[in-house]
């Protein structure tokens, strides 16, 4: 069934997208990642104008990580008052990377680094999560005992706070800096920034995991709406029914997604995290390595 | 003045020895939400006061243009060892949408002096104003952009398409893609003999988006703060609704 976007002013296949919003809404759940990562390459491939495309995906994300939150809330595994601290340092940081963004549109080039940014960002962190969930796998086989938190210098700096669902008390300085970051990069890529939020929630601030998703689905919601407030509002790029038709399946994807993550072991789902992070970042990596069939490209004018 | 206006009227009769009476199977294109394409009939007679020329045989061009826009044709090149947007240029304006339709190839059906005269076929429709300045060989970024446009059907030259019977009646059909935008579509009938422009009749479609389509467009740039406001409801609600189905589903 072709439906028209009025916004996009493309026609695409309406169970296709219900389709593409299922399957990432499924990730969103079992990973507390929104899925921008993939699912705006996706909407690229399938003829979305790129604008529409970002700008929409982040209206898809408010609805797949509001339907994983409250799916989350009833198992108590989100820490609210985590989440705040993040999402005041991820708001502060958005606002910088906007304003980063502007400034490397007007050199030019900001295609390029958007592209870089993912291939490195989605790199390193899926190899580092690879390397460590490998790790953890085998020693639970070996049955050694997971070793305990370590204590160290971050937990020497001032302004400490408890954190009882994550059963952690520590300075509010590392997760208000993670969240800037975060917010700082989320910006630039044009994505919710769950990939980098849920592995710096584990390895920085030392969270349990199943803690960590619901708390990023949780800051993400906030982060993404703001995006789609000031799309919708600068550029007039946020197409509904497009959104419409890829929330249907998200959502529904989103449920379904917290009942396998929830049967999953923490470092099975981080491994599969992991291997679909490496193999996002080998295709942005391919493309940018190997000559395109078309060197050219059609842009509107003044635009990238 | 009336004098030389006469003589000039005198002098273009002879022109006007054939004109063209056109139909269209619609003169409106309506985008709804399952707007899938569309195919326009194109049809028509030749009116005569005088007989037939036999001297060369009539030839029919037909033309539909979406509305011009500005755009930006980007060309990559290895910098460092990655594939990266080098050099770009800016075309004033190109039409984002042209079917060709004729009846014989064509280089039968139009010479190269009148097809300047009159900008028919697709290269000549792209408006590349100071494009020397920008970059140092501007045809092959109109040439990629040419290409890039007639895969995506966007650019369309069917030779032959055009059924012409006794040199009086003819007719072609055109196929309008599923990504159109919206605005005037200039829709062009030439009649040549032997490669020269003896007529010229010109109208528009007319390509709208109706109903809900209508709608949300006109929200999201009249009042984008509400529109982006009800993306967010949809989105929340969307998101509340699917949660409490499943609780609904697993409880029950």
């Amino acid at each position: 069934m072709q439906i028209y976007l009025p916004i996009a002013e493309v026609s695409v296949n309406a169970y296709l997208l219900l389709g593409l919003g299922g399957m990432v809404g499924v990730l969103s759940g079992m990973f507390g990642v929104g899925g921008g990562f993939l699912m705006t390459p996706l909407l690229f491939f399938i003829g979305i104008p790129p604008a529409v495309a970002v700008a929409t995906e982040a209206n898809q994300i408010v609805a797949s990580s509001f339907s994983g939150v409250l799916a989350h809330l009833r198992r108590k595994t989100v820490d609210l008052r985590m989440g705040t601290v993040l999402l005041i340092g991820g708001l502060i940081g958005a606002a910088l990377g906007v304003a980063v963004f502007n400034y490397l549109k007007s050199m030019g080039q900001v295609d390029l680094l958007v592209k870089l940014c993912y291939v490195v960002f989605l790199g390193v962190i899926g190899a580092l999560m690879f390397i460590e969930s490998l790790n953890a796998i085998r020693k639970t086989r070996s049955g050694a005992k997971p070793k305990r938190r370590k204590h160290n210098w971050i937990h020497g700096l001032p302004f400490k706070m408890r954190f009882r669902t994550s059963g952690l008390y520590i300075s509010v300085i590392p997760p208000v800096i993670v969240g800037v970051l975060v917010g700082i990069l989320a910006a630039i890529m044009g994505v919710g920034g769950g990939f980098i939020m849920v592995p710096a929630m584990i390895y920085l601030l030392g969270m349990p995991t199943k803690v960590v998703v619901g708390t990023s689905l949780f800051q993400i919601i906030f982060v993404t709406g703001f995006t789609t407030l000031l799309h919708a509002t600068t550029n007039y790029t946020v197409d509904m029914v497009l959104a419409v038709l890829l929330l249907i399946g998200g959502v529904i994807g989103a449920q379904i997604g917290t009942v396998i993550g929830a049967r999953l072991k923490a470092e099975q789902l981080r491994i599969l995290l992991a291997i679909m992070v490496l193999a996002v970042c080998g295709k942005l990596a391919l493309d940018l390595l190997i000559q395109p069939a078309e060197l050219f490209s059609v842009g509107t004018a003044g635009g990238h | 003045m009336r004098g030389l206006l006469l003589i000039l009227m005198l002098l273009a009769t002879p022109l006007r020895a054939e004109e063209v009476v056109l139909g269209l199977s619609q003169d409106q294109v309506s985008i709804s939400t399952n707007f899938d394409g569309s195919e326009i009939i194109i049809y028509g007679g030749i009116k005569r006061e005088t007989p037939i020329p036999q001297d060369e045989p009539l030839q029919v061009i037909v033309t539909i243009a979406g509305p011009q826009e500005p755009i930006t044709v980007w060309r990559k090149d290895r910098v460092l060892g990655i594939w990266v947007n080098t050099d770009a240029l800016e075309v004033s304006a190109a039409p984002s949408f042209y079917a060709i339709a004729t009846s014989a190839p064509w280089d039968e059906v139009i010479n190269e002096s009148e097809d300047l005269r009159h900008t028919i076929s697709i290269p000549r429709a792209i408006r590349s104003i100071g494009a020397w300045s920008q970059v140092a060989k501007p045809q092959d970024f109109i040439d990629g952009l040419v290409r890039i446009r007639k895969k995506n059907g966007l650019y369309v030259l069917d030779e032959g398409a055009v059924n012409l019977r006794e040199s009086t009646l003819f007719n072609a059909a055109i196929h309008m893609p599923a990504n159109l935008t919206e605005g005037e579509y200039a829709t062009r009938v030439f009649l040549t003999r032997g490669g020269r422009v003896v007529s010229i009749y010109e109208t528009s479609i007319d390509v709208r988006k109706v109903g809900i389509e209508r709608w949300l467009f006109n929200l999201s740039r009249e009042q984008p703060l509400v529109y982006g406001l009800l993306s967010l409801a949809i989105a929340i609600f969307a998101g509340w609704g699917a949660s409490a189905a499943f609780r609904l589903i697993r409880s029950g």
